[in-house]
């Protein structure tokens, strides 16, 4: 009898699963074949802040551009690991010409599924294993970074900047480094303490090291984790932070300078419309590097908000800094460049190339600490 | 500097000190629920929801408190009515409210409000040393009160005494009269409102934002508390408070340069969790020990 009761128990859910499952594949409607069908996984529920909304306000602009000759539909909440692996499968068996897989850990599942359906058309963001069928996109970040690193140098009093890290992998060193490099480049004195989360996304946990970097003394905060917390709790407690992946001024109107936002739309729509024109390709060789992009300021991948909260001298310097980014006139790692231990990575002249920007596993020189293994 | 360090360890705990406390007596009445995140996510979202919409704190508060005691009666119908397995079915509210939460945050994701206010005027709170304790709001103060209440309530009242026994031994309590399934559905309502009321703190206090997953396994932390706590009410105020201390001091560290990797102060609580473990049944003594009838149904024979 509890058995059975167990057993109908287990199914009810199931159903509700299944019914939950089945409603967050929202926009499939079915199959015409004059349109192109792109699918985009997604990692969070867009929301309307954050790394994810980036991505879905991309499929909108996408949706715009194209009109009806592109059919577009999302997954949401897709963790990373098998669960991708499954999702990414259907969406190819569902019939999607091209599928855009938007986080960092999908990127071993969209290998799997590109080697089995070798006619569809598979776009990785942030990653970097590519195959035929595989591209890969991703946003020179570091690159909003300095610029944030120039304002938080000439708003700070006590030169000291806390930064709440997700994890220790390149990309996040590179935004570390990167916001040293503009840090320095208007204040020597300043230290730049980093407190690692061990996560994108725990917005109190997030909250929690914005507290104690602020009781250290910190007063202008940076952050490479996804939730609005830590701006929050800078605008509480009177101080400065920078908005992440998408504009967060509504979170903290005092407290904002600035936010780097992560503008996906004209990639996919390029690489749309050369799917569209036959011309998309991932190049030759193993390694297939071709068919990786990697752009920032320059073309727009990344683009500032309104400098705010900060006198008009400092809101110059930024817009300086950001358009020497852009045209090239700054380079951000060029030599002498030194790490936190005193060891020389750049001699003067030298630049480091994009191989060298991946391989990063130490901090600049003003940083503080040693990056935990 | 320290005074905000101990204040932001002591707001840490709060949700904690309140969830833990609750799910104490619904364990001391003999039922395990480990359906805490997921009642803590639907108090979480109803509390601020419900404030976004009605723009005060207190219509938030009792939001949040009611639909963590809702949850809860879902899971009360199940163990308590059917005599479903308590570990499966918490499990199963666990991921109900994680996602029913998500569905109905939905909409509120990306809005602000205004968190809850301190207590005291700024005076006394800028005081040095002791200001910190002055400095916390109404819930951080209420979460101490009621675990206090609740110390008095199980062990210096005739109604906690029968609420214990029906976690000792239901067969007894019932035999000599008591109505089990009475004294456990009060525990389990109670027990969510408490989950409830400490999801609402999160999004009213600590981040005054919805985010959909916000409590990020904070209520698998308070269940650790629990056996910690080894089942006493005191002893839950302790422990959150070391294992708020333990989350603020990782971070304190890396902020100061300390070389203790970051993973393994994160796993502490844990590690703690385990070494009372092995303690209390190395002691043995009766008094710390999980309630025996802990987890076992009760189908009263007619």
């Amino acid at each position: 009898m509890k058995n059975n009761r167990f057993i109908i128990f287990a199914g009810l859910l199931a159903i509700i699963a299944a019914v939950f499952y089945f409603t967050t594949n929202v926009d499939q409607v079915e199959d015409k074949e004059t349109k192109m069908k792109v699918a985009f996984v997604y990692l969070t529920n867009p929301g309307d802040h954050g790394w994810t909304y980036a991505h879905e306000v991309g499929r909108q602009q996408v949706q715009e551009h194209f009109g009806d000759k592109v059919e577009t539909s999302y997954v949401e909440n897709v963790p990373e690991g098998p669960d991708a692996t499954r999702v990414i499968r259907e969406l190819a068996q569902n019939g999607n010409d091209m599928i855009f897989t938007t986080s960092f850990g999908y990127m071993e599942p969209t290998l799997k599924v590109a080697k089995e359906f070798p006619n569809i058309k598979f776009d990785h963001i942030t990653g970097y294993m590519r195959a035929e069928n595989m591209a890969t996109g991703n946003i020179r970040f570091y690159e909003g970074r300095y610029v944030q690193g120039v304002v938080a140098g000439l708003t700070t009093k006590s030169n000291k900047i806390g930064y709440v890290a997700a994890f220790p992998i390149p990309e996040v060193i590179q935004g570390i480094n990167s916001f040293a490099q503009g840090l320095k480049s208007v204040n020597k004195n300043a230290t730049i303490s980093v407190v690692w989360a061990n996560t994108w996304y725990d917005p109190v946990k997030e909250g929690d090291a914005a507290k104690v970097l602020i009781a250290e003394g910190a007063d202008v905060l940076a952050q490479h984790t996804d939730s609005p917390a830590m701006l929050q709790t800078a605008e509480k407690a009177g101080v400065y932070g920078f908005g992440q992946s998408s504009d967060m001024h509504e979170f903290a109107p005092s407290a904002q300078l600035f936010a780097s936002v992560n503008n996906w739309g004209p990639y996919y729509i390029a690489q749309i419309q050369k799917a569209m024109d036959g011309s998309w390709t991932t190049g030759e060789g193993p390694d297939h590097r071709a068919g990786n992009t990697w752009k920032g300021l320059s073309e727009d991948f990344l683009v500032l908000t309104d400098f705010k909260n900060m006198p008009s001298n400092v809101a110059k310097a930024a817009q300086e800094a950001r358009d020497g980014i852009a045209n090239g006139s700054i380079n951000i790692f060029s030599g002498p460049m030194m790490d936190n231990e005193g060891n020389q990575i750049l001699a003067s002249g030298e630049v480091l190339d994009d191989g060298g920007l991946w391989a990063m596993n130490y901090y600049v020189d003003g940083v503080i600490g040693k990056i935990p293994n | 500097m320290i005074d905000a360090l101990v204040l932001t360890i002591l707001m840490t705990s709060v949700p904690l000190i309140l969830a833990a406390t609750g799910e104490l007596v619904v364990e001391r009445s003999g039922v395990l629920n480990l359906g805490l995140e997921g009642m803590m996510l639907m108090g979480a979202v109803s509390a601020f929801a419900l404030t976004y919409v009605s723009g005060s704190l207190l219509v938030g508060l009792l939001a949040g408190i009611m639909s963590g005691c809702l949850t809860a009666a879902i899971f009360g119908f199940f163990v308590l009515g059917l005599a479903t397995n308590q570990v499966a079915t918490g499990l199963a509210l666990t991921i109900f409210g994680t996602g029913l939460s998500g569905l109905i945050g939905s909409d509120f994701v990306g809005k602000a409000i205004e968190g809850l206010p301190t207590v005291f005027p700024e005076t006394l709170s800028n005081m040095p040393f002791i200001g910190v304790f002055f400095a916390l709001d109404a819930i951080a103060y209420l979460s101490i009160f009621i675990s206090f209440l609740v110390w008095i309530f199980l062990f210096k009242s005739k109604y906690g005494l029968i609420l214990r026994a029906c976690g000792i031994s239901h067969n007894s309590a019932h035999s000599l009269g008591y109505k089990v399934l009475t004294v456990r559905w009060c525990s389990i309502l109670f027990g969510g409102m408490m989950a409830g009321l400490a999801g609402a703190y999160l999004p009213l206090m600590l981040t005054p934002h919805w985010s959909e997953g916000m409590t990020s396994g904070r209520g698998w932390i308070a269940l650790a508390l629990v056996v910690f706590a080894s089942w006493m009410p005191s002893r839950i105020v302790y422990g959150a408070i070391l294992f708020g201390a333990i989350t603020i001091m990782q971070l304190a560290g890396q902020a100061r340069g300390w070389t203790i990797p970051p993973q393994f102060l994160s796993s502490l609580p844990y590690i703690a969790t385990i070494f009372v473990l092995v303690l209390i049944s190395s002691k043995g003594t009766a008094k710390y020990l999980a309630p025996s009838d802990l987890t076992r149904p009760f189908i009263s024979s007619k």
